[in-house]
């Protein structure tokens, strides 16, 4: 069954999730949550690369021959993270010290392999395009989402003005790795009940 | 044999490209980048040794040729004299190179104080050499044309525990400061002049 372009692209949102639905790129997701911002820098990086990759992957697909195939998509990957590596510090400095090793970290995001090898090597330019826009803004959101909460829990600020006052005593554990395991289970949680 | 063929040739034209554009774009953000390096890690760390100075010491900068590199040197200005320089210099770290910034008084080669800019070392160890004011406060004084070494090396500066070898890249950092000043000496006294029309 061929799905539309718009149902690539909003599968994405929901259903496939990445961090919740599909449980991929934990790494980035965990570490990097701390505040909104963080996230969403994150999230936005991501996305350009999936996109890029996608798109590039998407092109080649009928080049590139099947033994070498992750080898080729790791090149273009790669490629992409240090575009971004380089941009971010040309042009948002503080933002590319805070996220720091998580950027070139992209390279082995499964999130971005994963989509390479499942759905862009497979499926032509506009639903690849389509796929890594939908995803990237999922990711994106579900970092903005998860930073939100843990950044008004655990440092009592958001997007770095206060929220509950002075005397608001700030909850540690949530800018914590744990705090993060916690939170995203719940926000899983909440996000089956609605089902 | 054919599909051999093809594979190597995929991926050596990928690969070619890939670095190709990289390069290209390396060129294209290098000069913004170290704007922004000079505004956001350079900048506090000349302001936190060059502290009371009455002049911008970002602001009144000058570059000199040292062979084929480039380095540029702070001028930093004490009552009314501009007598003090903060240039950068590296040593080799656990985890990369560190960067070192380093102020130097010229009429009598002392070291002003020293501040860590760019590093990769290990949060809590190696780190500290950027965080904990005390490592960095025992160079002040030094004579910079003098080789400086940890204590274990048979030196005078007390390593951070745990972070011998961050410890020593800051020492050889300084080390290579002092042959760079000791090397351009004669044209830095010559530029400061101009700073103190």
């Amino acid at each position: 069954m061929a799905k539309t372009i718009t149902q690539e692209f909003t599968k994405g949102l929901w259903a496939e999730i990445p961090p919740f639905r599909l449980v991929l790129g934990l790494c980035p997701v965990l570490g990097v949550t701390t505040t909104m911002e963080n996230g969403i820098g994150m999230g936005l990086a991501t996305t350009f690369v999936l996109l890029c990759s996608n798109i590039l992957v998407s092109a080649l697909r009928n080049i590139i021959p099947p033994k070498v195939r992750i080898a080729c998509f790791i090149i273009i990957i790669a490629t992409f993270v240090i575009v971004v590596e380089l941009v971010m510090q040309a042009y948002a400095y503080p933002l590319f010290l805070k996220l720091g090793l998580f950027i070139p970290l992209i390279v082995v995001n499964c999130i971005v392999l994963g989509r390479a090898e499942a759905f862009a090597s497979k499926n032509g330019l506009l639903p690849s395009m389509a796929d890594g826009l939908g995803i990237g803004i999922g990711f994106t959101l579900s970092l903005a989402a998860l930073g939100a909460i843990r950044e008004i829990f655990g440092t009592g600020t958001f997007f770095g003005a206060s929220v509950f006052g002075p005397s608001f005593q700030p909850f540690t554990f949530m800018i914590q790795a744990p705090g993060a395991f916690v939170c995203l289970g719940l926000m899983l949680c909440i996000m089956n009940l609605f089902e | 044999m054919r599909e051999l063929i093809k594979m190597v040739v995929v991926l050596t034209v990928l690969a070619a490209f890939s670095g190709g554009l990289l390069a290209g774009l390396r060129n294209g953000t290098a000069a913004q980048i170290e704007k922004q390096q000079l505004e956001f890690v350079k900048g506090p760390a000349i302001k936190k040794i060059l502290e009371g100075a009455s002049n911008d010491p970002i602001a009144d900068r000058f570059k000199i040729l040292d062979g084929d590199v480039e380095r540029s040197f702070f001028v930093g200005k004490f009552d009314g004299k501009a007598d003090t320089v903060a240039f950068e210099s590296f040593g080799k770290g656990y985890g990369g190179d560190v960067g070192l910034m380093v102020a130097v008084k010229l009429d009598t080669d002392k070291i002003v104080g020293i501040e860590v800019t760019t590093h990769s070392e290990t949060p809590g160890l190696g780190a500290m050499a950027k965080d904990d004011p005390a490592f960095t406060s025992q160079f002040e004084g030094f004579s910079i044309t003098e080789p400086v070494k940890v204590t274990n090396d048979g030196g005078q500066v007390n390593a951070i525990s745990g972070a011998t070898i961050t410890s020593r890249a800051v020492c050889k950092a300084t080390t290579d400061a002092g042959n760079i000043y000791k090397k351009l000496k004669p044209q830095l006294s010559e530029k400061i002049k101009e700073f103190n029309k």
